[in-house]
């Protein structure tokens, strides 16, 4: 019964998620911009000064960092609408009085969103590594740590969404709660980038941030179950 | 299994109510008295450090600030936790009193870190600082507990919500603690200097230890007036209160 509904709920997602292009196509772009307009936030000839270093050194650095947030704003985008579409229409009503247990629901609907919102970003962000004359093996690291730490990310996220449904219109607050709350995600990440840079090996971040995965993947959900539950009662 | 008397009473906000009261005056003068000692003796008496000079004297008031957050943050998420699980208001009014302090504490503990770093790293704000990132994002878990509370129109509610974000915190302070050392331990190349130097001299360490439970009075004091108040907040309209005030009033 359990897998029964997280299944269901994992195609109902995927499929609503299919027919609103623009729910997940939108935080894709937002990452794009961001990532496009933030040399122009730094003069060119500043980037490529930094003394003693090659010149490719301050955009590389540079890139890590802005790719790195540019992930996490973008899996902050559109996330307010991740359970309220179904509070509103009174579905996950439905699905809490069912004999299935909500800990398989809310597992369907993350899963549904990390294939919606997550990896097309891990798909995405080669892309942009390159223009940032990432080299290719830091590129991959870069898609390989995101990968990793997206579950984290989007479990974080999600008990942001969970404990705001109440409110509306609440997405500065969601923004608050789970910034500090994603810091060893990122710090892990980062340095797996960093590493994979400078040729060395990164499997020591990685390996956190496997395990941070795992705890968030098997801890979250229960506060975000409960979150639900709470905000419904 | 039968529980003893005394643990029911916590439970009881009459009880509670007078029992923090009692404590409160006791706590505040105890703390101010201790800290006045400390600071007299910290500040006058105790020796000059060989390395840092006078500006090692900031530890008888930093430590002590970085403390008191995180231990407010600590009892705040266990508070929540106990008044989610088993629904005791009270335990909510716990959490919700030591938020503010605690946060009051940790922005101290940044002001106190950065006069300290002006003269010993030459440098108020330090971005490479495991223990000033810590802080700051302790900061950041304190500020968001209270905006998501502020964001909430009914009582019941807040706590509840809340108190769900304050369990993922607690869970979540010594991972993020972790990872910001770690993370430091990488990228820095000068050593600084350890605050907590184990062989302390007993001169510096007594004084050290009386502000240290000079604060933890006075944090204490603090809280449980605020849980007065939270406990009134609650219980406006209850009969105990009103006969409590009618007493008081003739």
């Amino acid at each position: 019964m359990p897998l029964q509904t997280f299944l269901l709920v994992l195609r109902r997602d995927l499929k609503v998620a299919f027919r609103r292009i623009s729910e997940w196509s939108h935080p894709l772009l937002f990452f794009i911009a961001v990532s496009a307009l933030f040399p122009l936030a730094l003069s060119p000839e500043r980037l490529a000064m930094t003394p003693g270093e090659s010149e490719l050194f301050g955009l590389q650095s540079l890139g890590i960092g802005v790719i790195w947030m540019g992930a996490l704003l973008a899996s902050l985008m559109g996330l307010d609408r991740l359970f309220l579409n179904d509070i509103e229409d009174g579905s996950l009503e439905q699905l809490m009085l069912g004999p299935a247990p909500l800990l398989s629901v809310v597992y369907g609907k993350l899963a549904a969103h990390w294939l919606v919102s997550a990896l097309p970003l891990v798909i995405l962000v080669p892309l942009v590594g390159l223009s940032y004359r990432l080299t290719p093996g830091a590129t991959a690291m870069l898609a390989l740590s995101l990968l990793i730490a997206t579950p984290v990310l989007t479990v974080l996220v999600a008990i942001g969404a969970a404990l705001t449904v109440n409110l509306r219109g609440a997405t500065a607050i969601i923004g608050l709660l789970v910034l500090p709350l994603v810091s060893p995600a990122l710090i892990f990440g980062a340095r797996a980038t960093v590493l994979a840079l400078d040729a060395e090996s990164a499997a020591g971040p990685l390996y956190f941030n496997a395990s941070l995965a795992i705890v968030a993947v098997s801890l979250g959900p229960v506060a975000i179950a409960a979150a639900l539950r709470a905000a419904l009662e | 299994m039968k529980l003893p008397v005394w643990f029911h009473r916590f439970g009881s906000p009459p009880w509670v109510y007078g029992f923090a009261g009692a404590c409160v005056p006791w706590l505040l003068i105890c703390g101010v008295l201790a800290i006045a000692i400390g600071a007299y003796w910290g500040l006058a008496i105790a020796p000059t450090d060989a390395v840092q000079g006078e500006v090692y004297r900031i530890i008888y008031i930093h430590p002590q600030t970085a403390y008191i957050g995180m231990m407010a943050y600590t009892l705040m998420g266990i508070a929540a936790g106990i008044g989610f699980i088993w629904r005791i208001k009270l335990a909510h009014a716990v959490a919700v009193g030591a938020a503010p302090i605690g946060a009051t504490f940790t922005f101290g503990a940044l002001i106190t870190g950065a006069i300290w770093g002006r003269p010993t790293w030459g440098t108020y704000w330090e971005w490479g600082d495991p223990r000033i990132m810590f802080e700051l994002l302790l900061l950041f878990l304190f500020l968001g507990y209270l905006a998501l509370r502020a964001a909430f129109d009914d009582r019941d509610k807040a706590d509840r919500v809340s108190a769900i974000l304050a369990v993922v915190g607690v869970v979540n302070v010594p991972i993020i603690h972790f990872s910001v050392d770690w993370w430091n331990s990488l990228h820095q190349t000068a050593t600084v200097m350890q605050l907590d130097d184990p062989a302390m001299d007993p001169e510096m360490l007594v004084p050290f230890l009386i502000m240290v439970g000079g604060f933890t009075l006075l944090f204490y004091g603090l809280l449980f007036r605020r849980l007065q108040a939270g406990i009134v907040e609650r219980e406006s309209g209850a009969r105990w209160l009103r006969e409590l005030v009618e007493g008081a009033a003739s």
